[in-house]
């Protein structure tokens, strides 16, 4: 099985690590993995700000990057939403789009879903998650069991969250389009973190809107992406 | 009521800043409502009834000509008086030639979204009529001189310290008095309204075409009062409220109830089939406004026609997190949170409720939320569409977006933006928004080496 990683713009340049981790993973798991060299950004930060105009080129652009790819796998939830969900309406009657979105998969959805893993190894026995519901894996992609399903089965303490299902504030061009109303939402989020070791989520935007608000606050959390977690699930 | 939309993110912001409270108050309490929706949807077989509710909406608002017209015969059979209101002005006629003819020297008003809408309370207190709002908590608001902060709640920004000191100013009550003691005391205010008052004023929930009923929800019981004692009553309702058949009710009662407070059913129904007959006690005179205000152009607008669906039920503002933080007022118009980010657009026009559909992270919450699947992320996705074709949104975010377009489009240029981003001066179209995000979170540290680079070093294998 071959996999086209797409990286994701905000991952490759600031949770570059969680790349690597999912080249390794994917990897052991007996996974080719292909980095189409091509690729830049999916072109949600535009889509969602509703220059449409802007978003197309970069969508065109993507589906011709990854037109070969078996499988397109994502370490980001929102990421492959966008393609999943909406190149095809910002590509009406596009057949790439189409077929783009049958074969692309957030890496932990990949993992249960496609190849069947639900237990990674033992690497993170004992250790304390907060896991944070991205809004777009959690409603747009149905991600919900996966991630927790592969960090306890690694033997992580998922610990119980009352806000990790609520939106942490992030939202793209929000956080600085509305930049109050976003750190509020952050504050409300993290007054509920409860004691963990790591804070971890399937995107990058989340976590690093969420650890910038902690080193703001003086909390001092590790942060990591659910691929470097993984990873760490299985290299132990 | 005069829309202040265009002022969203720095009311949005001055509130945080300046009450905080607000921000507890309405956390606390849709928080509440919240937990209590998901409870009672559990119960039932919610997903069946969502797509039965926005099935009946959908042929209803896809034949509103026919049912309207049914509407309207069956209600004059009933003996109400049907009028139609194209405007508020025109809503304004029918309540003014009403105060004239009966002499109305005070009014008693259920709680109701659209004549907030219609700004029925001024035109009132400049025809000389005292109005008494009924709702204790709407009663609270017009006590405070404020606009409602949420569809069903409307005082929910409210602690109750501030409701204390309220009722201490008002009516003397002490500084600690119990909620118990104070809802007695508007209810002593209310019973006397109730008992002279010569005109009653509500909305109406539903208005079912084959029978001409009007359907209204409540707990307090003051909309039964406000529609049963005073000799006239005059409901205005939106034309988007009608539901085809009688029997449509078993569905949408319980089901707004639910997705409103959590509620299996409201404690009372009212349901109402004109004014009283002989022997009968009861209104003399019943008045039914049905009120366009911009909903059949709204209606007639294929993206974003599904809003028309929208049962009231506030229960996308209790799920969404941007809400939350701040209550109803910011938004500045009478419907807010995430259905008023996609239905005041549609009503106002663009222009007027322009930043509202972006009071939004899009974390879906309220769509999960909406009782008729009104898929508000995707009509909010398209009002920002037309914003930015329509060139309402500020130039620095264009030019931004263009940089970023002109940046992604082209991998060279991307790799040499991943450099600048380790050290390089960024393009000045993008400074405005770096500052906007380290204020609260700090500098942007990028990984040492970008991914791209480190694949280089992982690529050959291990």
């Amino acid at each position: 099985m071959r996999v086209a990683l797409f990286i994701t713009c905000l991952a490759d340049q600031f949770y570059a690590e969680a790349g690597v981790a999912a080249v390794r993973l994917l990897r052991a798991l007996g996974v080719e993995v292909d980095f189409p060299e091509g690729q830049t950004c999916c072109g949600q930060p535009a889509f969602n700000a509703g220059y449409w105009d802007e978003a197309r080129p970069l969508a065109k652009r993507t589906l011709e990057v990854f037109e070969e790819a078996e499988y397109v796998v994502l370490p980001s939830g929102s990421c492959a939403s966008m393609v999943k969900n909406h190149y095809p309406e910002l590509l009406p009657g596009n057949r790439e789009a189409l077929a783009m979105a049958e074969k692309t998969y957030e890496l932990s959805q990949f993992l249960v879903r496609v190849l069947g893993v639900e237990k990674l190894g033992e690497g993170l026995k004992g250790r304390k998650v907060a896991y944070h519901h991205g809004c777009h894996a959690l409603r747009e992609l149905g991600v919900r069991e996966e991630p927790l399903l592969l960090l306890q089965n690694a033997g992580a303490e998922v610990l119980p969250w009352e806000a990790w299902e609520e939106c942490c504030g992030f939202g793209g061009l929000f956080s600085v389009k509305l930049p109050e109303v976003s750190l509020a939402m952050a504050d409300r989020k993290l007054a509920t973190l409860p004691e963990a070791e790591v804070l971890t989520s399937t995107d990058a935007g989340c976590l690093l809107h969420l650890s910038g608000r902690m080193g703001k606050k003086g909390l001092g959390l590790r942060v990591a992406p659910l691929a470097t977690l993984l990873w760490e699930a299985y290299a132990g | 009521m005069r829309a202040k939309a265009k002022l969203y993110p720095k009311e949005a912001a001055r509130l945080l800043r300046e009450k905080p409270g607000v921000r507890e108050a309405v956390t606390g309490a849709t928080l509440h409502f919240e937990r209590n929706r998901l409870k009672a949807y559990a119960e039932v077989p919610i997903e069946e009834w969502r797509e039965r509710a926005k099935a009946v909406k959908d042929h209803v608002l896809t034949h509103l000509d026919h049912y309207l017209e049914l509407a309207e015969r069956r209600l004059r059979e009933n003996g109400v008086q049907v009028h139609w209101a194209e405007t508020p002005e025109d809503a304004h006629r029918v309540l003014r030639e009403v105060v004239h003819r009966r002499g109305v020297k005070r009014a008693v008003k259920a709680k109701s979204m659209l004549t907030e809408e219609l700004g029925v309370n001024p035109l009132l207190e400049s025809l000389g009529v005292e109005v008494y709002e009924t709702d204790l908590g709407e009663y609270l608001i017009q006590l405070l001189g404020e606009p409602p902060s949420h569809i069903v709640g409307p005082a929910i920004h409210l602690s109750l310290g501030e409701i204390q000191k309220l009722f201490h100013a008002r009516f003397g009550t002490p500084l600690d008095a119990s909620p118990e003691a104070l809802a007695q005391v508007a209810r002593r205010v209310l019973r006397e309204a109730f008992l002279s008052a010569e005109l009653g004023l509500s909305g109406a929930n539903f208005l079912v075409a084959e029978t001409g009923t009007l359907a209204l929800m409540e707990n307090e019981g003051n909309i039964r009062l406000s529609t049963s004692l005073p000799k006239v009553h005059v409901a205005f309702v939106g034309i988007e409220k009608l539901l085809p058949r009688f029997a449509d009710l078993a569905l949408f009662l319980p089901l707004t109830a639910r997705a409103a407070t959590g509620q299996r059913l409201a404690t009372f129904v009212s349901l109402i089939q004109g004014p009283a007959r002989e022997g009968e006690e009861g209104p003399e005179e019943v008045h039914v406004v049905l009120v366009d205000h911009g909903r059949t152009a709204l209606l007639h607008d294929l993206e974003a026609w599904e809003t028309l669906r929208c049962l009231r039920c506030g229960a996308c503002l209790n799920a969404c997190p941007v809400y939350r933080q701040t209550g109803g007022h910011p938004y500045g118009y009478v419907y807010s949170g995430p259905i008023g980010a996609v239905l005041d657009p549609g009503l106002l026009g663009l222009e007027e409720a322009y930043p509202l559909p972006y009071a939004s992270t899009l974390c879906g919450a309220c769509y999960e939320a909406c009782p008729v699947k009104i898929p508000i992320p995707r009509l909010l996705l398209t009002w920002r569409h037309r914003a930015a074709e329509e060139g309402l949104t500020p130039s620095w975010e264009h030019g931004a977006m263009r940089a970023f377009r002109k940046v992604m489009e082209s991998p060279a240029l991307y790799r040499l933006f991943s450099k600048g981003l380790r050290g390089l001066p960024l393009p000045q179209d993008l400074l405005p928004l770096l500052r906007a995000w380290t204020e609260g979170r700090g500098p942007l540290r990028p990984s040492p080496k970008p991914f791209h680079e480190l694949w280089k070093e992982v690529a050959d294998g291990r």
